[in-house]
Parts: structure tokens; C-alpha cells; sequence
């Protein structure tokens, strides 16, 4: 087209309307953001990010544990020597003591006194009772030098050679239990964030479909001047990979938050009786330096999905509007 | 530049609205469509702006088949193709200029670029005050204005106008008139879906008129 001053006005307003300097610029963007449902969206996704982040750190929280029972019991074998009329149990903890000293892989044997099996038994039996009347097996913890293949069945027949009334605990059928726990552990983890990745995706579809039909008008005028699907779309998903990610963030961050204070408090009861028991059973409750990257991926891969989904969305919603 | 052999076109299972069309646009053409309402003109229309597909026949435009052509192809095609429709269709969150800018921005051309060309045809359609202006702030007859002078602002090969004049008095409809002559001049053709008896009285040329989805030309 050419100027203005080239062709003169073609229509003539007159003189009550004159031709004003022009300060037009484009500010607007294609689609306005306010016409996306994006708090909600973003609540949507921070809550999804949050429950995924919890289970992923509960996950790595309890695996982190386990293992940590694991190798520590997979370290220790328990020999117990059961008293019998006729038998000396004194000389038979002694001979045991001493074959399993002589065991290659052994580094550590240690017999617990009478007073010390007397002590591990008060908490069902309660103190004051004479232990002299009752037949209490004996304990012997022997600690294996981790990493060596040791032969148990070797000790076991050597054990029994000397003290037929032993039998000898290398807590096999408690690691295999504690190892199917983790693995339940595990799958449920799994089966919580997978339920959580698909209702983040129905979620972002429907807030598509909806920001899709409230915006119709533009994507229509937008066709009409020759933008293709995909110029269309990707209009449409800067914003919509936007909300994922301040979701991400807010739910992700919200997560990390709530680990960092967990373990704030755990520091403060320990020591205390229930800190103590928390402690056992799942450590200092605090969450490695990976397992924060962990969650900060998971918050990047949600914001991921929540473009996934509504690009998906997107082309499917395009294809029906000309 | 536009062929149509033979083109029918039903809704569903309905009737056919437009039958057996046989006709032809030449490149720089003038044209009006007319007709009574329901005559087919707004569906003779979407089918030359590829919004509609033929259920029967073929249609030539601009050297393609469109029959033959995916959806981005299709994008492609309607950036050479202007269309005023009766509604005007302006972005009510845009203002008055950058709906003009609209077909250069999906083009992906830089602002600096076309800004002064933008600005000129708005001045020349007699917006130039109402550049800032939203499209709820603007009269009928300024919507009217903007919608043609985003059809037009990337000079398309052809030129389609749905009832332009409808919604202007006919003061105004004239001037509407002469920028689609002068855009015809400068090598668009044009075709104006009105059924304004006198506006098409006060240029000469070739008609298509509507009948009972048949298809009648007065050259």
C-alpha cells in the first residue's frame, strides 16, 4: 500500500476529525492471559507438584532407610545358645565364641553376659525376676567384614559341632522381608505419582478445552489471517507451560519446605524418647542433597507434562474450529 | 485465479444450498455476489475462504487444488486471501492498530517493518485518531474500517467482502465503495457479497447473482 501522502485520504472525514500523530505500537499479545483460567490452573498444578514431591521424598526417605537396616543387619549374625540339663552353656558360649573367632570374615565376636541377656528380656518380663530360674538362650553378635562372600553354612556346621543346641541367625529371612517392604514402598510411590501425572493431565486438558472455548473468537480471527495450527497453539502454550511451571515451582518449593522443616524438627526431639523411636525407624527423617534435585526435577517434569497436555488438547481442539 | 467446476455443497444431510457452480475470477476482477437471503452467498463465500470444503465438485484457487491441501497449506493460502466479514471479527483486547497489524504479525515480520504501512493505510481509511482505540470504544462504521483495512493491508491477490456496507450509512458506504475500487486498481480482485441494489448501481461491473443455490452471471 503505498503512503498516505502519496494517495491522499481515501475517506474524507473532514476537518472535525484531523489526522493525529500516531503513537500505535504492539503491546497486546495474542491471547490474553487473563482469558486462561490461570490461578486455578496454577493451584491445580502446585497441588499435583506438592503430593508428587511428598511421595517422592517419602519414597526416598523410607528406601534411604531400609537400606540403611539392611547393610546393617546384613553385617551381623546372631548365634543363639539354648541352656540344656547336662550341658555346660558357660563352656558351650566359650567354644562358640571361639569357633566363630576362628571363622574366616569374622572381625567382631561379642558373647553377651548373663546380666546383659538378663537386660534385653526386661521390657516383657520386667526387672526383679531371677533369670537363674528360667532357661534365657544366650546370645552371641559376631560382625562380618562387609563386602566379603561369607560362608554361613561353614560356621553354621562348626557352631553346631561344638554346641548342639545353637543355631545361628544371619537375619536372612528379615532382610528378605524388610526388602519386599521396600519394594511395596516403591511401587506404591510409583502408583501415587503415576495417579498424580494423569489427573494433572485431565486437569490441564479441561483447563484448556475451556481457555480453548473462551478464547474461540481469537483462534478463529487468527485463522482468518492465515495463522496456521501451529502458530495458533504455541501462542496458547507459552502460557499454558507458564502456569506449569509457577506450579511447579510453588508446589516443588512448597515440598522442599516441608522436608527442610521435618528434619528442623526431628532435630528438636532428639533425644527424647519419641524423637528416638522416629529416629529408628526412619533415620534422621532428612533428605539427601538428591533427593531435593529429585523433587526439583519432578516439579520441571510436571511443568513439562502440563505443556504436553495442553498442546495435546491444543491440536485436537484446532482441528475442530475453522 | 479462482475455478469452480461443477461445486455443490450441503450442511449434514441437508439440501444442497449451492448447486452445480461453474464460474471463474479472473486475476484483478471486479465483482459483486447478490442475491436474496439464504441464497448461499455467505456459504459461496466460505467456500472461497476455505472455510468449507465442497461436498461435490472442484475448486481451483490461486493455482491450487483444495482438495488436495493439509490444513497448514491451507493457512499458507488464506495469508493471499483478505476477508470482510459482516461481524467484523476485530480482537476486542487489541487495539485498533494492532488489529490491522494482525495478518503481518502471524507472518512473523518484525514490527519496524510494516508500522509505517500500518499507520498510512489506517490514516487513509480515516482511523488515524482512533489507532489506540479498542474495538468496544469504535462506531459500527470504524469497526467496519478496521476490519477492511485488515483484510487489506497485506495487498491479498483476492478480496473477499461480506455485506461490507451493511453496517454504514450510505455516506459511508460509497467511501467504502471507492477503497475497494481503489484497491481493485491496484491489482486485487474483488468480490463484494452485498444484496444493496444501490450500492452495486453505483459501480459498473460484473455480477454474480444467487438463486436458489444456483449460480447466474451478468458480465
Amino acid at each position: 500500500m503505498s503512503s498516505v501522502d502519496d494517495r491522499g485520504l481515501l475517506v474524507d472525514l473532514g476537518e472535525d476529525r484531523p489526522q493525529l500523530p500516531a503513537q500505535a505500537r504492539i503491546v497486546s499479545p495474542i491471547v490474553p492471559r487473563a482469558s486462561i483460567a490461570g490461578r486455578a490452573l496454577v493451584a491445580v498444578v502446585a497441588i499435583m507438584t506438592f503430593l508428587a514431591s511428598i511421595t517422592t521424598g517419602g519414597v526416598l526417605l523410607v528406601s534411604e532407610a531400609a537400606a540403611e537396616w539392611q547393610s546393617e543387619v546384613a553385617s551381623e549374625i546372631t548365634v543363639q545358645v539354648r541352656p540344656k540339663t547336662g550341658r555346660d552353656l558357660e563352656r558351650d558360649i566359650a567354644q562358640v565364641t571361639e569357633a566363630m573367632r576362628a571363622q574366616s570374615g569374622i572381625v567382631e565376636v561379642r558373647p553377651f553376659t548373663k546380666d546383659e541377656s538378663s537386660k534385653l528380656l526386661e521390657p516383657w518380663l520386667g526387672s526383679g525376676l531371677s533369670f537363674e530360674e528360667l532357661p534365657v538362650p544366650r546370645v552371641i553378635i559376631a560382625r562380618v567384614q562387609p563386602g566379603t562372600s561369607f560362608d554361613l553354612n561353614a560356621l553354621r556346621n562348626r557352631v553346631i559341632q561344638v554346641a548342639p543346641t545353637a543355631s545361628v541367625d544371619d537375619h536372612r529371612a528379615w532382610i528378605e522381608r524388610m526388602r519386599s517392604m521396600t519394594g511395596a514402598t516403591l511401587f506404591a510411590g510409583f502408583g501415587i505419582l503415576v495417579l498424580v501425572i494423569a489427573a494433572t493431565i485431565i486437569s490441564v486438558s479441561f483447563a484448556t478445552r475451556g481457555a480453548m472455548a473462551a478464547n474461540r473468537p481469537i483462534v478463529e480471527v487468527l485463522h482468518f489471517v492465515g495463522a496456521g495450527d501451529r502458530y495458533i497453539a504455541n501462542h496458547f502454550l507459552r502460557h499454558f507451560l507458564q502456569l506449569g511451571l509457577e506450579g511447579g515451582v510453588i508446589g516443588g518449593g512448597m515440598a522442599m519446605l516441608g522436608f527442610g522443616f521435618s528434619e528442623s524438627i526431628a532435630n528438636w526431639f532428639s533425644g527424647t524418647p519419641v524423637g528416638d523411636q522416629f529416629a529408628a525407624l526412619l533415620g534422621t527423617f532428612s533428605l539427601r542433597p538428591l533427593g531435593y534435585i529429585a523433587i526439583a526435577l519432578q516439579a520441571v517434569v510436571i511443568a513439562a507434562v502440563t505443556g504436553w497436555a495442553a498442546r495435546r488438547t491444543l491440536f485436537a481442539t484446532l482441528a475442530s474450529i475453522d | 485465479m479462482v475455478r469452480f467446476e461443477n461445486v455443490g455443497l450441503r450442511y449434514g444431510l441437508g439440501p444442497e444450498i449451492l448447486r452445480d457452480l461453474s464460474f471463474q475470477i479472473p486475476a484483478h476482477s471486479f465483482q459483486f455476489l447478490t442475491g436474496p437471503s439464504g441464497a448461499g452467498k455467505t456459504s459461496l463465500l466460505k467456500l472461497l475462504f476455505l472455510s468449507l470444503r465442497p461436498t461435490r465438485g472442484l475448486v481451483n484457487l490461486l493455482g491450487y487444488d483444495i482438495s488436495l491441501l493439509g490444513k497448514e497449506e491451507i493457512a499458507d493460502l488464506r495469508k493471499r486471501i483478505g476477508i470482510v466479514l459482516q461481524d467484523f471479527r476485530l480482537l476486542d483486547h487489541m487495539t485498533t492498530y494492532e488489529n490491522v497489524a494482525l495478518p503481518f504479525r502471524v507472518m512473523g515480520r518484525d514490527e519496524s517493518s510494516y508500522r509505517k504501512e500500518v499507520i498510512d493505510l489506517l490514516k487513509w481509511v480515516g482511523l488515524g485518531e482512533r489507532m489506540d482505540a479498542l474495538p468496544p470504544i469504535l462506531s459500527g462504521g470504524e469497526k467496519q474500517r478496521a476490519a477492511i483495512a485488515r483484510a487489506v493491508i497485506s495487498r491479498p491477490q483476492l478480496l473477499l467482502a461480506d455485506e461490507p456496507t451493511g453496517n454504514v450509512d450510505p455516506t459511508l458506504g460509497r467511501r467504502l465503495l471507492r477503497l475497494f475500487i481503489e484497491l481493485n486498481r491496484s491489482g486485487t480482485a474483488v468480490i463484494i457479497a452485498t444484496h444493496d441494489i444501490t450500492l452495486m448501481d453505483q459501480y459498473e461491473a460484473r455480477r454474480l447473482v444467487l438463486h436458489q443455490g444456483r449460480l447466474h452471471i451478468y458480465e
